[in-house]
């Protein structure tokens, strides 16, 4: 009995058929696709991406060298140096993530005491040539600086639920 | 078992004490931990942090461990309920006004409240009102305070009163508003001073060199061996990638105990001096060159293979290690000189045959503090061994009776019994002989001795050395630089056989011992042998016209007293190589050749201490520039040379030949010199520079930033005292 179904289902074409089902739905169904980069999905605010370090709003650098985003890292992509500042405060001289090292875990930035290094929402982002992977203390400022704006908005939109 | 010993229970378990101890004592000794912060084993009892109360059987209130002697069938209970909920609460009285800036604070990582907050503390402060903040003092170059994390244990007031015996420190006001402060604005420089960092048990009193520069979990810790006094303190170098970022102690009771001299803790910052040298240089007619190490070596060891054997000088630091001076040793005896010598120190080198096999303490460090009487002759001892005047004082305190006969009066803290001072340094020790010894002294000192009588204060001296069971006659550095040294030692020698005394003498540097054994020495070789001809010491070097001199480790300027004018001397021989980490000012003026090569820190090695301990140490930081371990260099120069037999790899085998080579070599004291000894004829006079200031005593030192601005330093720079 069962011989002769599939005898009738191999001549009748039905799996064709039922497969071609599947692309017919699916034709009449919205187009998920991107364009990508005019247009994009939607992000979390607790996306991981490119690392900035924040300042207050006086202009001041929040990050107090206390080396615990270094210490956290599970990657070892930080790497801090770090003396007595101008104003005699604990400040880093030297502020380094290697972004080939780092594995976008964030620890980092929940270690941190003062919310000093963040890692935003940026993921677009390329080196050109070696070493570049390496965000210093400026670069990270300067990240930092750009989009003030947005991680502080990512940061209030999270708040609730710390 | 004694009478005094009693069986109290701890947690249920059976212990045996000794009656009268601390119920801590006891608990430590089982491995019971109780929770502390003003207790320390080295300190006295204050029971003012309340952390340490246990429950105590039939005690209706909790008991502080530190303070509660030990009573007979005592049960004690450090972990129950009630003991724990007494703990906590202490904590939280504690947290109250200690500020949450453990990110910023140095102590966090190694904070005794930081780990005990964790163990005793809550997560959430109950306390709401405002806390109390304190002003920062400034209290010297060495000690950083944030006096607002304080908790108020007084270790640091009581390490003053009791260990220094300079209570700069001290407590003024009460309950919430005590402060720990100077009382007057001053800083606090005993040259023990900086043990107060380690002491804290929170962040008030810090490092101050090392502020905010690294973290207490990131750094590496090796074990290494104080290159600065006869001491050789233990030390512990903490190490963040290459770069010695901070000393601390390393325990050892026989020798440093818990404790490290300011010098030996801030001496790293010379490491990293401006004032390196970083490649090999020669000097081409008036121009320096710098060149490559090969070409340097090559063309030292074709000027030395030149040179007639006997114009060929070296001259070694008593800083260099043992392992360079047998190679150094080696490398004079394949050249076949005998002029080598490492008393760049000493003056009188008239008595030098009757010199003992190395300058040996006569005893260990630690049975310093067991004698019953001690007489300190010829020596700044507080700044010489700042460790060893520790252990003096120490036996002050337990009854010894301390005698001084010194160039000059200096501040020891503690009861002296006598102090002779001034400028006849043998005329007093031979007042003291002739109260000894009466008439019947022996020929070595009869001259010395003739027509001196002895005053009350000799008499005194000689009376409490020969009533004491066991007493020590330490000659110190000055004595050793004295111009009159042979006639100081056969007097103190005389003095000590007398009155029954150990003799005992300090040493320069961290391995004089060392180098004596090891044979860099014009008259002896290794461990002691006598050499066939005697070659020229450190005193006569420089005035010969040498065809090549070797510097090892020396600013000649600075380093040598030996003879006058050393620089101006150094500068007119054929052909200088100076081995030196830094270049000073005027070594490029009076130099041909100058090698770079590593500090104690970049070089591993072992120094002999006074005490004749053997202690080797690790190279641990990265050389800076193209420095090298002085060992390596010395052995490149050995094959260079032809020499059989330099194919070491390691500085422990260099160690392990020198070993095999002295076999069982004994330290002793015992003066065997005849030889009559005239009166000094104006060589008793001391002048001013015999007493080499605490912070001026070699090349690291006198490049260390921080130890350069305290108090003591800016007053040997005659810049007076600004505090």
């Amino acid at each position: 009995m069962n011989r002769a179904i599939s005898i009738v289902k191999t001549f009748a074409l039905w799996e064709l058929l039922k497969g071609l089902s599947v692309t017919l739905r699916n034709f009449f169904r919205r187009s998920v696709t991107l364009y990508y980069p005019e247009e994009k999905t939607p992000q979390s605010h607790r996306f991981r991406g490119l690392h900035a370090l924040r300042r207050y709003p006086n202009g001041e650098e929040r990050c107090i060298a206390c080396k615990l985003c270094e210490a956290v890292c599970p990657a070892l992509a930080i790497t801090i140096e770090s003396d007595v500042g101008e104003d005699g405060t604990r400040r880093t001289t030297r502020y380094d993530i290697d972004l080939f090292k780092c594995i976008y875990c964030g620890f980092c930035e929940e270690a941190c005491p003062v919310d000093a290094i963040v890692e935003t929402r940026i993921h677009e982002y390329h080196m050109e040539a070696p070493g570049q992977n390496i965000m210093t203390k400026d670069k990270l400022l300067a990240v930092g600086d750009k989009y003030e704006a947005m991680i502080s908005a990512d940061k209030a939109a999270d708040a609730p639920y710390r | 078992m004694s009478d005094d010993t009693v069986t109290i229970e701890v947690d249920g378990k059976p212990v045996e004490a000794r009656k009268g101890q601390m119920i801590i004592e006891a608990t430590d000794a089982v491995g019971a931990y109780i929770p502390r912060f003003c207790y320390h084993e080295k300190l006295s009892i204050a029971a003012n942090c309340r952390m340490c109360l246990v429950e105590v059987e039939k005690a209706p209130k909790p008991l502080p461990a530190c303070a509660t002697p030990i009573a007979d069938g005592m049960k004690i209970f450090t972990r129950s309920p009630f003991a724990i909920a007494a703990q906590k609460a202490t904590m939280e009285f504690l947290l109250i006004n200690h500020p949450l800036d453990c990110p910023i604070c140095d102590q966090g990582g190694e904070c005794e409240l930081q780990d005990l907050a964790v163990g005793y503390g809550r997560d959430v402060s109950r306390y709401n009102d405002g806390k109390r903040v304190v002003k920062d003092k400034d209290i010297g170059p060495l000690v950083s305070t944030d006096m607002t994390r304080c908790i108020h244990c007084t270790r640091c007031v009581r390490f003053g009163a009791e260990i220094t015996g300079v209570p700069q420190l001290g407590t003024t006001e009460r309950g919430e508003n005590m402060k720990i402060s100077t009382y007057i604005e001053q800083s606090v420089d005993h040259e023990l001073s900086a043990n107060i960092i380690d002491l804290c048990p929170v962040g008030a009193l810090n490092n101050k060199p090392y502020r905010y520069s690294a973290r207490a979990w990131e750094m590496t810790q090796h074990a290494t061996v104080s290159p600065h006094d006869c001491v050789g303190s233990n030390l512990y170098a903490h190490v963040l990638r290459g770069t010695v970022k901070r000393i601390v102690p390393r325990e050892n009771e026989r020798i440093n105990e818990t404790w490290i001299s300011d010098r030996d803790r801030f001496s790293y910052e010379a490491i990293y001096s401006d004032d390196r040298l970083l490649k090999p240089r020669i000097k081409d007619g008036r121009q320096w060159r710098e060149i490559e190490w090969e070409e340097a070596l090559t063309v030292l060891a074709e000027k030395m293979q030149h040179a007639s054997p006997d114009k060929i000088g070296i001259l070694a630091s008593p800083g260099t290690t043992i392992e360079e001076a047998h190679l150094l040793a080696r490398i004079a005896e394949h050249l076949g000189t005998s002029n080598i010598d490492h008393r760049i120190a000493r003056r009188d080198f008239s008595g030098q045959d009757d010199d003992s096999l190395f300058p040996w303490l006569g005893c260990d460090i630690a049975d310093v503090e067991r004698q019953d009487a001690i007489l300190v002759a010829g020596s700044n001892i507080r700044r010489e061994a700042p460790i060893l005047a520790h252990r003096v004082r120490k036996a002050a305190l337990a009854g010894a009776q301390v005698s001084f006969v010194n160039s000059s009066e200096h501040d020891y803290y503690f009861d002296v019994a006598s102090s002779l001072s001034g400028d006849g340094l043998v005329e007093m020790l031979a007042g003291v002989a002739v109260a000894a010894g009466g008439n019947d002294l022996p020929d070595a000192v009869s001259e010395l001795c003739s027509s001196v009588t002895a005053n009350d204060d000799q008499k005194a001296i000689a009376a409490s050395l020969t009533k004491a069971d066991s007493a020590l006659l330490l000659l110190g550095n000055i004595a050793g630089r004295h111009r009159a040294m042979s006639a100081v030692r056969a007097l103190a020698a005389a003095i000590a056989e007398f009155t029954g005394a150990t003799l005992g003498s300090l040493s320069e540097g961290p391995n004089s011992a060392g180098a004596s054994l090891a044979g860099v020495l014009p008259h002896r070789g290794q461990g002691g042998a006598a050499r066939g001809t005697t070659g020229l010491h450190a005193g006569e070097m420089l005035d010969e016209s040498l065809d090549v001199l070797v510097l090892v480790n020396v600013e000649a300027g600075a380093d040598i007293v030996s003879t006058d004018d050393a620089i101006g001397k150094v500068a007119t021989q054929g052909f200088t190589v100076v081995l030196t980490p830094f270049e000073s000012a005027e070594l490029p003026w009076a130099a041909n050749m100058l090698l770079p090569i590593g500090t104690f820190a970049e070089s591993s090695g072992t120094f002999v201490n006074v005490a004749g301990t053997w202690q080797s140490f690790p190279g641990i930081a990265n050389p800076i520039g193209e420095a090298r371990p002085t060992w390596k260099v010395l052995r490149v120069l050995g094959n260079l040379l032809d020499a059989p037999g330099f194919d070491y790899v390691s500085t422990e085998e260099v160690r392990d030949e020198l070993i095999a080579g002295l076999g069982d070599v004994r330290p002793d004291n015992s003066y065997g010199g005849t030889r009559s000894i005239a009166k000094p004829n104006g060589e008793d006079a001391v002048s001013g520079d015999i007493d080499t200031p605490i912070y001026s005593v070699d090349a690291l030192v006198r490049r260390a930033t921080a130890l350069q601005l305290t108090v003591e330093a800016r007053l040997a720079h005659g810049e007076g005292d600004e505090s």
